[in-house]
């Protein structure tokens, strides 16, 4: 098990060395000068500009040599800063993305659960029962076909403006200011439905597809075929290939986070939902290299800590590796 | 692949329903990509209707947008668009993929754990997010560079498919016959192992279409595509942008997104076909 | 009478047509009697044993009737032969390495499937030890995953499983054929104490290796081409075979201390037929070299001799 999971932070550990490098990298190689960009904006007096060009090349740090302005980037970040948004100046990014990042949790984690869950249990039924397979099949085929974003628009079409039984914009209304209440719980809970679904629907595909096809696989195994020979009931066999099916399907999940946070990202853009995809999004048009950076950096970083929850689950799951023979290598 | 063996498969293949179905839409979609276009003289941006925004008409077979553009005509258009980046963006994948998997799964031993650690390195980035700060910071973006960036994400899926797929060839017997008889590396390869990755190499292509197809729809509909043209996922961008929805010009926006399903679906449900033909044990009575 | 098996005839499903896999076997296996299922690999051994356990898809059930202690066995009927698996009628597998759960300690396992049976671990705990003692098994595998144990702990294991619930009849499906020389006689002649400890009444061994069969079984079976050649007491088909099949058979196994450049290996030339549309009539005929204008009718398998059955026209039944 030591070194299960000795491998497995080995390659987080690169990927976010990777990943920070990646980071701090582009934005310093690519056209464009954030100060300028940012001065460019402020029409001001030439001689004030200049002092102000100063002030902020100091500010952003970008008055030392390269290689130090990498090692700054480090040890900034241990420290939990981020910098200065350039958009949003002068907030820190640190804290406009912390503002963000419980719109993501409320909106991802129950999408990512519930749908792998139902998924999974909708996949065994329909593995079982003729009829069940004939619709779960192809409306799971259409449903994980389906690209995030045009879901998002047909549902904020449909529910929002034609049937008008859900607000399609924003986490909450304009009108409301964040306050502990029901009416401003119910709020929310209203505006959070519609990118929920969203989410929820294009995942509950993959996973019924996925769990459907997994049990059809288990059921040929040699195991099922002797618990059949011995005359076991049907319960018992189908009981052993669905606890055998969940274990690819979580290494899948883990797998999939790529894909589902790139989801969340178009979804939120969709439903102009306060997420860090959101905010990434107005980064970029804006060209606040900071802000995108942090967002990018968060990004990575809650891939990184689910992929090793997800191993830390599957250890549990798994009896197997707790043996120290590895069942599934991720 | 001997002859007898294909015409075996191409039995199977006819009579096989979701390659039928999934291939007939697949087909059907890339003939409307291919001829759509001279059906209509109207230029995807043009502004051709003065009236603004219209519902389908006899004249205007998809209807036109808040500024008066043919939508039948940026349809048929992006689909061409979204076919090339598919396959482009696909096959760079598919290519990397092999390139990678096949060179870890035949040569074992180091060779192996480092690739394998790239492997899984690139796999744990999400791809989207690498996607949008390179896309971010190019002024100008052409669909060939798109493609490019879509491939060199995707290949990890790919790599450890066909990774997988090597080891299990390459301990296979007749391998191991013609090693011994003394057939050189290369020709081994080409002569035992690619036929048997043939197959298996298209259902990797079929996914890797697919999956580009998704990834550039989602690039463009952020805007973070190609700088100038018309796709899919652009017309989408624009129709949310301008306010489609508030306005209900469904029209816009709905059949972009319906062909995507329709395209990417059908390729799914292609590869369950195909993996039935080449696969004897999974075929229905 | 253990088992009594009448003209049973089961067919292989495929596009090109049913495959006549099992065409016409009618033969018993007395109680106490360990018979050996011999014949070369697609001759219907496989074929045979899967039709009185686990008859599925592709599997077709043509004719036929199955006795077992006097009780019909519905063979055709997937559910309601439930009741008689395990309990009257059990298979080592051939893929009895695999046979385990691989999530599941086979303690675990063995309690879950005993009680989805409506049997007890608990009680069954001390014959369980006992019979893990005579395969040589220590009582921690009980507490091990699959993946832990070697093959042969698995098959040893998968032995003391399949015969827990003392069936009338045990089918061994093949299970020598992965193993080493040594621990083929070990396993072999732990079968032969199932049979002696009454674990099990009747067994049948299916396997292609006949050096073994002469070792522990009873009486062989000799199959060819989907039905039977010969069945007879071991000495005999070994010492005195009389389906022309048999002899050619026996004749080429090799002998102990003869050396190929006194005595050369004899094989039997020409392949068996296809069983998609087979010859009419002896489906030996075509390698026979004593077949003659009769041989296009098929011969009935009778009695020859006293609990020698042959179906060959050469060899006419005792009341012919």
């Amino acid at each position: 098990m030591r070194r299960y999971f000795g491998r497995k932070i080995l390659i987080y550990l690169l990927t976010f060395f990777l990943a920070v490098t990646i980071d701090w990298l582009i934005p310093r190689f690519m056209p464009g000068n954030p100060v300028q960009n940012m001065l460019s904006r402020v029409a001001v007096h030439p001689e004030a500009v200049e002092a102000m060009r100063g002030y902020f090349t100091r500010a952003f740090g970008l008055d030392v040599p390269v290689w130090q302005q990498y090692l700054n980037f480090w040890a900034a970040l241990f420290h939990g800063d981020l910098g200065v948004s350039v958009y949003m100046f002068p907030q820190r990014v640190a804290d406009i993305i912390l503002r963000a990042v419980p719109y993501d949790v409320a909106l991802l984690l129950p999408a990512i659960l519930l749908s792998w869950l139902a998924g999974n249990k909708f996949g065994a039924y329909a593995a079982r029962t003729k009829w069940l397979d004939n619709t779960v099949l192809p409306l799971g085929y259409t449903l994980t076909a389906t690209p995030y974003m045009w879901l998002g628009i047909v549902l904020a079409w449909v529910f929002g403006i034609v049937l008008d039984v859900f607000p399609f914009a924003g986490a909450y209304s304009y009108d409301l200011s964040p306050h502990l209440s029901w009416r401003f719980v119910g709020d929310v809970l209203h505006h959070w439905f519609l990118p929920f679904a969203s989410l929820f629907l294009v995942q509950f595909g993959g996973w019924a597809i996925g769990m459907r096809n997994m049990i059809i696989y288990e059921l040929e195994a040699d195991y099922s075929h002797y618990l059949e020979a011995l005359g076991a009931p049907r319960n018992l066999i189908r009981n052993y290939a669905f606890r055998n099916a969940l274990l690819p399907q979580l290494s899948g999940l883990a797998l999939q986070l790529g894909v589902i946070v790139a989801g969340a990202l178009v979804t939120e853009v969709v439903f102009s939902y306060p997420g860090i995809g959101y905010l990434l999004l107005a980064a970029i048009q804006n060209q606040d290299y900071f802000l995108i950076q942090g967002c990018f950096l968060f990004i990575i970083v809650f891939v990184l800590l689910a992929n090793f929850a997800i191993d830390i689950i599957y250890v549990l799951v798994d009896p197997r590796t707790r043996r120290g023979m590895t069942g599934e290598t991720a | 692949m001997k002859k007898g063996k294909r015409s075996e498969f191409l039995f199977f293949a006819f009579r096989n329903n979701k390659l039928r179905v999934g291939l007939s839409i697949v087909l059907f979609f890339l003939v409307v990509a291919i001829v759509g276009p001279f059906l209509t003289d109207n230029e995807p941006l043009k502004y051709v209707n003065p009236g603004g925004a219209e519902p389908p008409s006899a004249e205007y077979w998809l209807g036109t947008t808040t500024f008066g553009q043919d939508v039948f005509s940026q349809f048929v258009h992006g689909l061409r668009a979204t076919f090339l980046v598919g396959a482009l963006g696909g096959g760079i994948g598919t290519l990397l993929g092999v390139v990678i998997g096949f060179t870890a799964g035949y040569r074992g031993g180091l060779v192996d754990e480092a690739l394998n650690m790239l492997t899984n390195i690139v796999l744990v980035i999400p791809t989207l997010a690498v996607l949008l700060i390179i896309s971010a910071y190019l002024e100008v973006r052409g669909i060939v560079m798109e493609s490019v960036f879509i491939g060199c994400t995707a290949w990890p899926w790919a790599a450890r498919a066909i990774r997988a797929q090597t080891f299990s060839l390459r301990s296979r017997d007749f391998v191991d016959l013609a090693r011994l008889s003394g057939k050189r590396s290369w020709k081994i390869i080409l002569t035992e192992i690619a036929p048997n990755m043939m197959s298996y190499l298209l259902l990797v292509f079929i996914l890797q279409f697919g999956g580009a197809t998704l990834n550039a729809a989602t690039l463009d509909f952020i805007g973070l595509g190609p700088t100038s043209g018309i796709s899919l996922g652009l017309m989408m961008n624009y129709a949310v942008l301008w306010g489609a929805l508030l306005l209900g010009i469904w029209w816009w926006f709905v059949p972009p997104g319906l062909a995507i399903t329709a395209i990417v679906g059908a390729l799914y449900v292609t590869n369950v076909g195909l993996d039935e033909v080449f696969n004897p044990k999974l075929r229905e009575m | 009478m253990s088992l009594h098996a009448e003209d049973l005839r089961v067919y292989y499903q495929t596009l090109r047509g049913d495959i006549k896999a099992l065409d016409g076997a009618t033969f018993d296996i007395a109680d106490g009697e360990i018979m050996g299922l011999a014949g070369e690999s697609g001759c219907g051994k496989t074929t045979l044993a899967h039709s009185l356990i686990r008859l599925t898809p592709p599997l077709r059930y043509v004719e036929g009737r199955v006795m077992l202690d006097g009780e019909e066995l519905p063979i055709a009927d997937m559910e309601r032969m439930d009741d008689f698996r395990f309990r009257k009628i059990s298979i080592v597998p051939q893929y009895a390495m695999n046979a385990m759960n691989p999530t599941r300690k086979v303690g675990k396992m063995t309690a879950e499937l005993l009680a989805s049976k409506g049997a007890d671990i608990r009680e069954l705990m001390p014959e369980l030890r006992r019979r893990l003692d005579l395969v040589e098994l220590t009582h921690a595998v009980l507490d091990m995953y699959p993946i832990e144990m070697s093959g042969g702990m698995k098959q040893r294991m998968v032995m003391v499983l399949s015969a827990l619930l003392d069936p009338s009849l045990l089918i061994a499906d093949e299970i020598t054929s992965a193993l080493d020389v040594s621990t083929q006689k070990a396993v072999a002649e732990m079968l032969v104490e199932f049979r002696d400890r009454q674990f099990v009444k009747s067994m049948m061994i299916i396997t292609h290796d006949i050096s073994i069969l002469y070792q522990v079984a009873d009486t062989i079976m000799i199959m060819y081409a989907g039905q039977l050649a010969e069945k007879a007491s071991t000495k005999t088909i070994i010492e005195a075979p009389r389906h022309p099949y048999t002899k050619l058979l026996i004749s080429s196994l090799p002998q102990v201390g003869v050396k190929v450049a006194d005595v050369r290996l004899k094989g039997i030339p020409g392949t068996p037929p296809q069983l998609l549309d087979p010859p009419a009539g002896c489906r030996f005929r075509d390698r026979c070299s004593v077949a003659f204008g009769k041989c296009l009718e098929e011969p009935p398998f009778v009695e020859v001799a006293r609990d020698h059955m042959v179906a060959c026209w050469k060899e006419p039944g005792r009341d012919a």
